[in-house]
């Protein structure tokens, strides 16, 4: 049954992954004029004459002459048979190349980051659930709504500035100066630990707050249940009459909405990383943009779009897993 | 319905309390029988406290921003070249020898040089008091083009003299003022945002839910395609691919229509389930046997039953629309000076080490925090009391 519903939905997946991969190749197309004019314009800014011939060559090696059917198919062709996504005018390298190099670290602190919200926010939720209407209850509802309210890079800049004012240590950057640049070593790997908290701590504030939000509420949905208040009645102890089922059903929303927890995470390490200067895809994906790097760009989003789209069967296939009424199909969302 | 056991009371005798209450009850809940739905509605919204302040200070900001030009001391591109990075002046009622004054003054500022850094600072010059009057004469304006005039709602008798009440940035231009002026902006794109978001979706929900079929299947579709592409990214990426040569109004339309573009989902799903449901309601059915048109059933059935949820909907997604625009435009890829919304101002607070010295460039940014919390709260207590038969 497991099988066959982890077989269905990767079948579903194929029709997704295609219109996805057409929608990116259009963000490609979009900006006005294309990136050979761009590139063409700043070599001749540089005092670099670039021949027509030249020229030429690039026009028909990218096929930018032909029809956008024509080019996205060469475009698919060579991301599924070559891996190859494309060139990075601006770094000069191929875009498989420098997502690689910065894919990781993101993947890692969005993966943390996801961790660290699960960790904080079910507790808090559940408790909160509890004790309704409580101080706590209330104190974390205020502490919730702040934390939706104040935009991640804000949250970034103010941690930045307050512990720049108070003890003179910049927290910018994944590594101290002696390691940048170096090869990666468990050394390295030591000297980033510390300072991974930090965009860790500031992209989940809000999806924290979120999750709080959902968990309370789903548990106090549940918690009214006529089921509960029978084995209340016969004398379950709080304590299992609450973990037993209540809080299962509860964190089911922890697992099915990994499908959008997870572009929003990745979506906020992006501005954040920008803010505190990580070598992540973040300035890297910045940086495309203003030069209208689109190849880059859009293959950055056509791989984080595939991602999302893993994580998401990955959270179904989980939910099934967890919950048999799902997996027979007999709960519709 | 009850029967009062001591209704019959001797005469000049005063009911007790208890029996006054009770007919306060039966009156509230006869009161409940015959109320309206919007009016059940507000009684709910009344409960939540933290929404009955939230909505008056909403409506304060709101205000403020539409009256920005004469609220504001001075015009948001104006220049004072000799305050540079000024920071905020004080505001006295006392001055240095203990001298009250009911009227708040502020003092001059000069710029110093510290012989050691060569970082310059400022000085107030405590020669002159400087009052804060009412309806100054200063900067021209144009109020909406209405008509100009250059009389500002506070500011300082002496014009040569600034009025810095967040300080200035690198160009010597009022934070304040600029702030303002951006709240206008930035407001505005969330309000319209929100209305092609709710155009769209309701047009795509409503006919998903309505219809059915294989265009439910295909919106339906269309709705998962958007969700499974981070949304960030995908404003950046479509923010940076509209023309850099566009006026400031198309690049405000360009960026209200991408957000709209992607933020239509979670709406069209809202409207799509509330349609659905309501759909199979005897009511619709009865109305449909009696020969009512698509649109008549639309516009008088379907539409008051999920009005509220719309509202809920509204509410929750304008500030989401608000914060999306402060990020990107801080990011330098949304609106672009010299248009000045909260992000575009907080793009000189972009490294710590500029903040470090000139904090007061972070004033902007409480202007986005105040707004966002209070369309949170407020939203809050909508959502609470959209369904008032719960």
């Amino acid at each position: 049954m497991l099988l066959k519903f982890i077989g269905y939905r990767l079948l579903q997946l194929i029709p997704l992954l295609f219109v996805v991969s057409i929608l990116v190749f259009f963000v490609i197309q979009l900006p006005p004029g294309d990136f050979i004019t761009t590139y063409v314009s700043e070599l001749e800014n540089a005092g670099i004459a670039v021949s027509e011939s030249h020229i030429q060559h690039l026009r028909d090696r990218y096929g930018l002459d032909q029809p956008f059917f024509v080019q996205y198919a060469s475009w698919v062709q060579n991301i599924i048979f070559h891996g190859d996504l494309g060139r990075s005018f601006n770094w000069a390298a191929p875009v498989s190349e420098v997502i690689s190099g910065r894919i990781g670290i993101t993947m890692l602190i969005a993966s943390l980051t996801l961790l660290f919200t699960w960790a904080v926010a079910l507790p808090i939720g559940i408790f909160s659930a509890v004790r309704q209407y409580s101080v706590f209850d209330y104190i974390f509802t205020f502490i919730g709504f702040i934390g939706l309210a104040i935009p991640n890079f804000l949250i970034a800049l103010i941690i930045l500035f307050a512990v720049f004012t108070t003890t003179g240590v910049s927290l910018t950057g994944l590594f101290s100066p002696e390691f940048i640049g170096e090869p990666w070593s468990f050394a390295k790997f030591l000297d980033m630990l510390p300072r991974l908290w930090l965009p860790v701590v500031v992209v989940g504030t809000a999806s924290t707050a979120a999750l709080i939000r959902v968990t309370r509420a789903m548990l106090l949905d549940e918690l009214q249940k006529q089921y509960v208040i029978t084995a209340r009645a016969k004398g379950v102890s709080e304590k299992k009459l609450l973990f037993k089922y209540p809080v299962r059903v509860a964190i089911n929303p922890l697992i099915s909405t990994i499908g959008w927890t997870l572009p929003t995470i990745i979506g906020g390490e992006i501005i954040v990383s920008i803010v505190l200067n990580l070598p992540t895809t973040g300035p890297m994906l910045l940086r495309a943009l203003e030069f209208q790097d689109m190849y880059l760009a859009g293959g950055f989003l056509l791989i984080i779009s595939v991602l999302t789209v893993i994580g998401t069967l990955i959270s179904d296939i989980l939910l099934a897993w967890l919950d048999p009424r799902i997996r027979f199909g007999g709960v519709e969302e | 319905m009850k029967i009062e056991p001591n209704k019959q009371q001797m005469p000049g005798v005063t009911p007790p309390p208890e029996n006054k209450e009770k007919k306060d009850e039966m009156k509230q809940e006869e009161n409940y029988q015959v109320a309206t739905q919007w009016q059940l509605i507000w009684w709910k919204f009344k409960k939540h406290k933290a929404a009955m302040i939230a909505g008056p200070l909403l409506l304060l900001l709101i205000f403020i921003a539409i009256l920005s030009p004469f609220i504001s001391p001075t015009t948001p591109g104006e220049r004072w070249s000799d305050y540079r990075y000024a920071p905020p002046q004080k505001i006295h009622f006392y001055d240095s020898d203990g001298g009250f004054s009911f009227r708040p003054f502020v003092y001059d500022m000069e710029q110093v040089t510290d012989p050691q850094t060569f970082r310059r600072t400022f000085e107030p010059d405590t020669s002159e008091r400087h009052y804060i009057q009412f309806f100054t004469r200063g900067e021209t304006y144009s109020f909406y083009g209405l008509f100009e005039t250059n009389i500002h709602l506070f500011g300082l008798e002496d014009s040569s003299v600034p009025l810095f009440l967040m300080g200035s940035d690198q160009l010597g231009r009022d934070v304040f003022t600029r702030a303002l002026y951006a709240s206008r902006v930035s407001l505005s794109f969330g309000f319209v945002g929100i209305i092609f978001t709710l155009i769209i979706g309701l047009v795509l929900g409503g006919i998903s839910g309505y219809i059915g079929g294989r265009i439910d299947t295909a919106i339906q579709r269309l709705i998962d395609l958007i969700l499974c592409i981070p949304t960030i990214p995908l404003w950046m990426a479509l923010a940076a691919s509209l023309p850099r040569d566009w006026s400031s109004i198309q690049m405000y339309l360009g960026m209200v229509l991408i957000f709209s573009a992607i933020g239509w989902t979670e709406l069209a799903r809202v409207i799509r389930g509330k349609v659905l449901s309501l759909r199979e309601e005897d009511f619709i059915m009865a109305a449909r046997l009696s020969g009512a048109t698509n649109s008549r059933i639309i516009g008088k059935h379907l539409l008051p039953g999920f009005a509220s949820y719309i509202i809920v909907s509204v509410t929750i997604t304008i500030p989401t629309v608000i914060l999306g625009e402060t990020a990107l435009s801080f990011l330098g890829l949304g609106l672009q000076p010299p248009v000045v919304s909260w992000g575009v101002l907080l793009q000189s607070a972009q490294s710590f080490e500029s903040l470090a010295h000139h904090p007061w460039l972070l004033w902007p940014a409480a202007f986005v925090v105040y707004a966002v919390l209070m369309f949170n709260f407020l939203g809050d207590g909508i959502r609470d009391a959209a369904d008032p038969y719960k």
